[in-house]
């Protein structure tokens, strides 16, 4: 079988792979990992809240993201807010977004439902106590929560954070719904072009699974650096 | 002059009676034994002091600010009382300098060099001047506890709270914590000690309260406690953790 297998045509497409593909793929990532946890970690702390408008509206909006699958989330976005941006600004026509923009703001609010949920199992899982003793020593909630409570909860969750990233890292692959030419999506085009469909996808499926099988063992030994002696 | 009155503090957890008619007073420079059953109420008692149980009727005030007042800023006044927990409650994540330095910075806005040379001298204080760059995880348990009062004088606290402060802690390690709460009452701290060490009580207290069942059963003198409580109930209980 292997026979037929083309290794030139890889050789030949990897600048264009890596350079457009992966930059794209990589970009998106950390973009959206960054604007994930920002947004997650806010919804973690509105759904732990003792206020009940605050925990309903963070629960509604984690559970209604999370029912809905990905890649309608993708198009949702993409075709859907261009009218929404223009009903909004008064424009004349659809407000055209940019695909990359689209891609970030989506795997953003779609992100931020599993950080949230991962944040907020880090924040239950530490003792009640902590927080009474920094109550107790005179800091407001908010302090509590920022120099006792998240970054407790955070060292704690960093394994599964980055687990997570990685799952993001291989589900940005799902933008080759809008054509985008990430990395899967270059590989697409190029097996297109040649006529060598075989080569292309068994090629951009080892990328992925080398890329993800180093951070996922990067993790581990991260895992016993980072734990907190208890 | 009163440091600390409770007039008539009562809570319920539904249906059960935590606390039931609890009145009472601390004077400054008083230090004041709380001991009783498990389940007596005595660790709730102490913890609606600061305001982190909140209670259903009565009156508390502390330096002459009612506690339960929906006006009084809690974070301002539980700064000025310094309160030791049974399971000590270090910040597992910052080391002992920065676990005495965190809330003077935070909270009473000091300067971090001011903070971190009140904590050492307090660390010195407690005999842990060496442990400075440890974690809580790599001390004792009776270490950790000596950290967490150094913790809480760090605040230059107006009176002390302890709930159970030794309870958690293996045999052997209790006298080290007893060695320095003793020395802190020597020293004029208004002292409020939820505690089964009767030793200590004898030591230090200047009073002792029984509490059963979410009351106030006993409130007396030191001596007179030991010498005869008037309560059956205290009695028995007195026979019991005293006999061995």
């Amino acid at each position: 079988m292997l026979s037929g297998f083309d290794f030139q045509t890889i050789v030949n497409a990897l600048p264009y792979l890596f350079l457009t593909g992966m930059t794209f793929t990589l970009t998106l990532t950390l973009f959206a990992t960054i604007g994930g946890m920002i947004f997650g970690t806010l919804l973690a702390v509105m759904r732990s809240s003792d206020n009940r408008i605050l925990s309903g509206i963070a629960g509604g909006y984690v559970n209604l993201l999370r029912s809905l699958p990905l890649v309608l989330v993708i198009f949702w976005f993409y075709f859907l807010v261009p009218f929404l941006a223009q009903w909004l600004t008064g424009s004349s026509s659809p407000v055209r977004v940019d695909p990359f923009w689209s891609s970030v703001i989506t795997f953003t609010l779609f992100e931020a439902c599993y950080f949230c949920e991962i944040v907020r199992s880090g924040i239950q899982s530490l003792p009640r106590g902590q927080t009474l003793a920094a109550s107790a020593l005179g800091m407001t909630d908010r302090q509590a929560l920022i120099y006792v409570i998240l970054p407790q909860a955070l060292r704690n969750m960093l394994p599964l954070i980055l687990t997570q990233t990685i799952i993001l890292f291989q589900d940005t692959s799902l933008v080759y719904v809008l054509s985008i030419t990430d990395f899967l999506g270059a590989a697409a085009k190029i097996a297109q072009r040649d006529g060598r469909l075989l080569e292309m996808y068994v090629f951009a499926a080892f990328v992925y699974f080398v890329i993800s099988l180093i951070a996922s063992q990067a993790v581990k030994r991260l895992q016993k650096r980072v734990a907190i002696i208890r | 002059m009163s440091m600390i009155t409770l007039r008539d503090v009562s809570k319920t957890y539904g249906d059960f009676r935590v606390l039931s008619g609890c009145s009472t007073s601390v004077s400054k420079g008083e230090v004041v034994v709380v001991c009783g059953p498990s389940g007596s109420g005595k660790s709730t008692l102490i913890k609606t002091i600061n305001g982190l149980e909140p209670i259903d009727s009565g009156n508390i005030t502390v330096d002459g600010t009612a506690v339960s007042s929906p006006t009084t800023n809690l974070p301002l006044l539980r700064a000025k009382v310094g309160m030791v927990f049974q399971h000590f409650e270090l910040f597992p994540h910052l080391n002992i300098r920065e676990n005495l330095a965190l809330a003077q910075i935070k909270v009473l806005k000091r300067p971090r060099d001011t903070a971190l040379e009140k904590g050492a001298a307090l660390l010195e204080r407690v005999g842990l001047s060496a442990h400075a760059e440890k974690f809580p995880g790599q001390l004792s348990g009776g270490q950790q506890q000596r950290v967490a009062i150094a913790r809480a004088l760090a605040m230059d606290p107006i009176a002390m709270l302890f709930d159970e402060p030794t309870s958690a802690l293996d045999p052997e390690m209790i006298n080290e914590v007893l060695d320095v709460m003793v020395e802190l009452a020597r020293d004029g701290m208004t002292m409020m000690v939820v505690t089964h060490e009767m030793g200590f009580a004898r030591k230090v207290a200047n009073r002792v309260i029984f509490m059963d069942r979410g009351e106030i059963v006993e409130d007396a003198d030191k001596n007179e406690f030991f010498g005869k409580p008037r309560s059956e109930r205290a009695q028995q209980f007195l026979s019991k953790i005293l006999v061995h």
